[in-house]
């Protein structure tokens, strides 16, 4: 099973480009990111849609936290987040492993040598 | 998230697109593709496909099951029942959200179902008409879910990958509270006996049927496989609910309604029945006994809540500058 | 042998304790009776994350129903369970107030209902956390932190609905005509509560108004809402005259156990 019913032979693939507005409702889309506990960073959690802040705080809190999963969220809105984008992936993020002497495992430390 | 949303609408394929070659890489490194990536169109709306009926899926199926939060029997069933019911309704929001990362938005897939042009799973087309429904709801249907949903946390499509985790980890307990409805009616009164045999009676074909049709006929599977949607087959799946299901019907007393239902100890296997295919293409056109209902109560809500998101986002225009 | 005055107390204590079994089981009532109506929004929410926040609502009513049931039965001491009073009361002699078991309406009929009652659960136990009963000074500490929440939502709600368009307004005022007679039994003092007062177990509910009236007035305000000059006040509830809407929920409500007695589920 796939959740998926299976495709009928007459059944026509319905036209999914979007048209105009991403927001036919009005509501927005928002990120909600949830600290677990206190002392980590928050983390993404998924998104929701709302009218505004204060409904989707609320609505990350119902949505997102039903089984102690946090202390803290934030909400924001997904049109204000700035991303990198995947086809600089390789140009923004592969340089750095040309630099192995960053990391500790680099370097290596006589065994009578404690402490370091 | 946003930019990655927007980024998937580009949509210029072609068989030399140098994202092609990566894409391929990433599935043959088992590797998660995520929205920002090219991708093929047919990956893309295979996808969009399969996420949003299974959003549907998850929320039409609130339905069946809130049919009951009502007259549940006792307190504390209605407050299982009505988490669960209220899991499908979050479960179903985490699988929009998803698909929302394809470039569709959750108004559309909204409309594509009320027009009839999305489905969800036939399973939530038939009736629950005695309490041990929802027993054998959680039981064989979020059972066989189960076996799929655990399957799809291995999708080689990121978002739905992630979300099948958090699903997986939240659906824990209702299979088992589906399980412990149907054990204390076994072990009830011959009434409560009687039925659970009936609940069984109703659902177990039903559920054999969530598997899909037969791998022979199942034309899209073979490129869904390729792509790493979707990992095992159809009949592989079906076949493996049977075999983890049929002793626990055992162990309540209950006769599963398949004559020729038997444990075949050269293959290892349970041997089984064929399924009415007949019912099952009926159920999927929409001839099953409670498709037109289950949308009308969909469309119903939809918009009846019109009025009421209207007025939310005029608010946010005029209080928070944000345009609706 | 037991001297007159220990006699007397004791016998204090036992009226307490049946006063006490009425007072939760009546408080019992109003959340049973507001889940068992909320629940039916759920899967016809205007949006799934006002289904999912419905829900939630709902499932902490039930929760703190649950409790208080749990409590009266013991407080009874005729071993009767939280299922057993819920199920197998009639009408007569459920408690409830009437606001609790007016129909659903449309969601601005909801939410003012909703709301009006989140603004007096926040009052009530904010001051039962200092009840001299420990087991009820408990509950109360837990139903203090879901009833602001659930005031903030709905809250939320009608500033929203009051000032988002004609038409929300307009529902949400009509709504407001409609529940606004059965508020003041909210505040109706009976012999029990004033007893329980004087005893520091309970609250004198009259005490709990002119904050309630400070609050809501200046939500129905910010709302833009105007707060009925209707001085028509309905009640009953307290002592089981109910609305015609209580008999048949309850039908619906305790039908299994009705239909199929002594089994367990």
């Amino acid at each position: 099973m796939t959740y998926s019913v299976p495709r009928l032979p007459e059944e026509p693939d319905p036209d999914l480009r979007s048209k105009g507005s991403r927001r036919v409702s009005g509501w927005l889309l928002w990120e909600v990111f949830i600290r677990p506990r206190r002392g980590l960073h928050h983390v993404h959690a998924g998104s929701l849609h709302a009218p505004d802040g204060e409904i989707a705080l609320q609505s990350a809190r119902d949505v997102y936290t039903r089984r102690g999963e946090g202390v803290s969220l934030w909400v924001v809105p997904s049109s204000e987040i700035t991303s990198s984008d995947a086809a600089d992936a390789a140009s923004l993020f592969d340089p750095t492993s040309e630099k192995p002497f960053r990391d500790a495992t680099f370097y290596q430390v006589p065994d009578e040598v404690e402490w370091l | 998230m946003a930019n990655e949303r927007s980024f998937v609408t580009i949509s210029v394929v072609s068989a030399q697109h140098p994202g092609r070659a990566r894409f391929e890489a990433l599935l043959a490194a088992e590797e998660k593709v995520e929205p920002a990536d090219w991708m093929p169109e047919g990956y893309r709306k295979t996808l969009i496909r399969q996420i949003a009926q299974h959003a549907h899926s998850e929320v039409i199926g609130m339905q069946p099951e809130g049919n009951w939060i009502s007259r549940a029997p006792t307190l504390k069933r209605k407050a299982i029942l009505m988490a669960k019911v209220q899991d499908e309704a979050g479960h179903g929001l985490y699988l929009y959200s998803a698909a929302e990362t394809l470039g569709i938005t959750r108004d559309e897939m909204v409309r594509l179902l009320h027009e009839g042009k999305q489905k969800y799973s036939s399973i939530f087309n038939y009736p629950t008409l005695s309490w041990a429904d929802i027993g054998c709801i959680g039981w064989l249907v979020d059972g066989a879910a189960i076996t799929n949903q655990v399957m799809l946390t291995r999708c080689s499509f990121g978002p739905y990958a992630r979300g099948m985790v958090r699903i997986c980890k939240e659906e824990s307990f209702h299979q088992r509270q589906g399980f412990q409805i149907m054990e204390t009616l076994c072990r009830g009164s011959a009434e409560q006996r009687e039925m659970a045999q009936d609940g069984l009676g109703r659902w177990w074909w039903p559920s054999l049927m969530m598997f899909g049709p037969h791998d022979s006929d199942s034309t899209h599977s073979d490129q869904s496989m390729a792509w790493k949607i979707k990992r095992v087959s159809n009949d592989d799946l079906r076949q493996q609910f049977v075999d983890m299901t049929v002793p626990q019907a055992d162990y309540l007393g209950l006769t599963v309604p398949d004559p020729e239902l038997r444990w075949n100890p050269e293959r290892g296997h349970y041997d089984f029945g064929e399924i009415d295919w007949d019912e099952f293409w009926a159920v999927v056109r929409g001839n099953g006994p409670m498709n037109r209902e289950r949308i009308a109560h969909k469309r119903a809500a939809w918009y009846d809540g019109a009025w009421v998101r209207k007025a939310a986002s005029a608010y946010a225009a005029r209080h928070t500058g944000q345009v609706g | 042998m037991t001297s007159r005055s220990e006699t007397a107390t004791s016998c204090h204590r036992e009226e307490h304790r049946q006063l006490l079994f009425r007072y939760v089981l009546a408080h019992a009532d109003d959340n049973l009776i507001l889940a068992q109506r909320l629940s039916g929004w759920i899967s016809r929410a205007p949006d799934l994350e006002e289904d999912i926040a419905m829900a939630n609502i709902a499932l902490d009513l039930l929760g703190r129903a649950r409790m208080l049931l749990d409590y009266a039965g013991q407080l009874e001491g005729r071993d009767r369970s939280e299922d057993d009073l819920a199920m197998f009361r009639s009408e007569r002699e459920f408690t409830n107030l009437l606001l609790v078991e007016q129909p659903n309406g449309d969601f601005a009929h909801t939410m003012v209902r909703q709301f009006l009652y989140d603004a007096y659960q926040t009052a009530l136990w904010k001051s039962l956390c200092g009840s001299a009963d420990a087991t009820l000074a408990g509950i109360a500490g837990k139903a203090i932190k879901e009833a602001r929440y659930h005031l903030r939502h709905s809250g939320t709600w009608l500033l929203r609905l009051g000032r988002g368009t004609e038409e929300s307004h307009r529902r949400t005022q009509r709504a407001l005509e409609g529940l606004w007679r059965f508020t003041a039994e909210m505040f109706e003092t009976s012999e029990t509560d004033r007893k329980l007062a004087g005893a520091g177990l309970g609250v004198e509910p009259a005490g709990l108004q002119p904050g309630w009236e400070r609050g809501v007035e200046k939500v129905f305000c910010e709302a833009g809402l105007q707060i009925p000059n209707d001085r028509f006040a309905r009640s009953g509830g307290r002592s089981g005259f109910h609305t015609e809407h209580l008999g048949l929920m309850l039908a619906e409500m305790q039908w299994m156990q009705r239909a199929y007695p002594g089994m367990q589920w």
